[in-house]
């Protein structure tokens, strides 16, 4: 380790990895560290990810492909069910991945674009002068460093203290998160192509529960509630109940929990200095919990202006405004999308998400994605979804491919 | 008085850590620490999800 870098980004999952290795390919001197000791582990997460975004940033491996599934079921509280997929052309839209190795890879790959990693070292505070962050004060095996540099980068996940320091208030409320709990089971009985979601207020309130396969009739099985409903009955209770009642022989050999930011894009995500990304920059997805390509993608994007900015000698907010003006126009338009339609499903009831489910049965939608998904729901239940039009707006394109996808 | 972690129970996600206002949990490695800074709100207690925190009565 050396006593300054050009970069320092804190916490080496997806958002950090990636931001450090566009950073050190463009030839900056940059530091990655990360406070656990295994880099990937424990895994906080379903590991599902759409395939083809991920392939625009990593080649796939097979050592991190746990599965590959052709689409997603979802079931309604009385069991109606809505299918995405691609039958037609056997195309297969994700991967379910495995965590520990994906997220290895990644950092591996941050180390051989030249970026210095060191695991076991945690930060503990920014170093400040002028209004500027100038480095990080960190600690490693019992021994405190000051660490300087020109930028910093906070991808220290949903428990971010990067931004606090730096004056950006990223302190979720109990709505504003959803808590999970998830058992890796085995020989059970389960569906190897397609990830499974289910709905209803009884079974996980203002959340799901998601049953995605990692091969060899193995499963992640898992529950995400909203902070605010948990309490009496938790996360982990109301997966106990499904397991029982869904998997009553199933055998579990791994069990995890994890906090995830749904609440949408935060007032900013850089300051003089500073950056934030992945979940500590609350990049994850309002209603799936998704946040392992976004994470990816805005990385890049930090990687990328961070190295403008050096060539610059401009580390000013102003200058890394680049990067916040870049992420909101693509994925915040994404994440502030996903919020309406959040806010919109949250106050449905059961009875009416049995509709919802009803209206779509039995119709293949295809390979669609989430907003194609929405719009076939809206088209077939307006009056219930009106709420959502707003988001539709614009997207022509989106209205017709979806339509052309419900009607055939 | 601060929230007690039953350390027995915590998978060590830090999702309490998120949720705390003043910021007076940390998760280091394996354990979360508490600091003076806790005012016993409570709010990590109701969002873990497997009840490791406790507010002393």
């Amino acid at each position: 380790m050396k006593d300054r870098y050009d970069v320092v980004v804190v916490g080496a999952g997806p958002a950090g990895s990636m931001t450090a290795k566009t950073a050190a390919n463009a030839g900056l001197d940059v530091l990655l560290i990360e406070k656990r000791q295994q880099i990937g582990d424990p895994v906080r997460c379903a590991e599902g990810v759409n395939k083809t975004y991920l392939k625009e940033y990593i080649k796939p491996d097979p050592a991190w492909i746990s599965a590959e599934v052709k689409g997603s079921k979802i079931y309604a509280p009385d069991g109606a069910m809505v299918e995405m997929s691609e039958e037609i052309s056997g195309a297969e839209v994700g991967y379910v991945l495995e965590r520990k190795v994906f997220d290895r890879a990644l950092a591996r790959d941050a180390a051989l674009a030249g970026a210095e990693v060191m695991v076991k070292t945690r930060a503990t505070g920014l170093l400040m002068e002028d209004g500027f962050v100038k480095g990080i004060k960190a600690e490693h095996m019992d021994e405190k460093y000051n660490i300087r540099a020109d930028i910093v980068v906070g991808a220290d996940g949903v428990e971010s203290k990067v931004g606090r320091w730096a004056g950006i208030d990223t302190t979720l409320k109990p709505k504003d998160i959803s808590t999970c709990a998830q058992y890796l089971m085995t020989d059970i009985d389960i569906d190897a192509d397609f990830c499974e979601f289910y709905v209803g207020h009884k079974i996980a309130p203002l959340g799901y529960i998601w049953v995605f396969p990692k091969g060899n009739n193995m499963a992640n099985v898992g529950i995400g509630i909203t902070g605010h409903m948990s309490g009496e009955l938790r996360a982990k209770d109301l997966l106990d109940d499904f397991v029982q009642k869904r998997y009553p022989g199933g055998k579990v050999i791994e069990f995890i929990v994890g906090g995830v930011p749904v609440c949408g894009t935060i007032e900013r995500t850089v300051a003089n200095g500073l950056m934030l990304v992945g979940d500590a920059a609350r990049q994850s997805d309002p209603v799936t919990g998704g946040g392992i390509f976004n994470s990816m993608w805005a990385g890049d994007i930090a990687g990328k202006v961070a190295a403008n900015a050096i060539k610059h000698s401009d580390v000013s907010a102003e200058f890394l405004q680049e990067y916040e003006t870049k992420w909101r126009a693509g994925l915040g338009r994404d994440l502030d999308m996903s919020l309406v339609v959040k806010k919109r499903f949250t106050r449905l009831t059961d009875d009416e998400l049995n509709t919802l489910g009803h209206s779509l049965e039995g119709i293949d939608l295809g390979d669609t994605t989430l907003i194609g998904l929405l719009w076939a729901l809206f088209k077939a239940n307006k009056k219930l979804l009106w709420d959502l039009r707003g988001i539709f707006k614009g997207i022509k394109e989106i209205e017709m491919e979806a339509s052309v996808e419900v009607n055939s | 008085m601060t929230v007690k972690v039953n350390r027995f129970k915590c998978g060590y996600c830090g999702a309490c850590v998120s949720v705390c206002p003043p910021g007076a949990l940390e998760l280091i490695e394996t354990w979360i620490e508490v600091d003076e800074t806790c005012t016993d709100c409570g709010i990590c207690a109701k969002i873990c999800p497997v009840g490791a925190l406790e507010v002393p009565k």
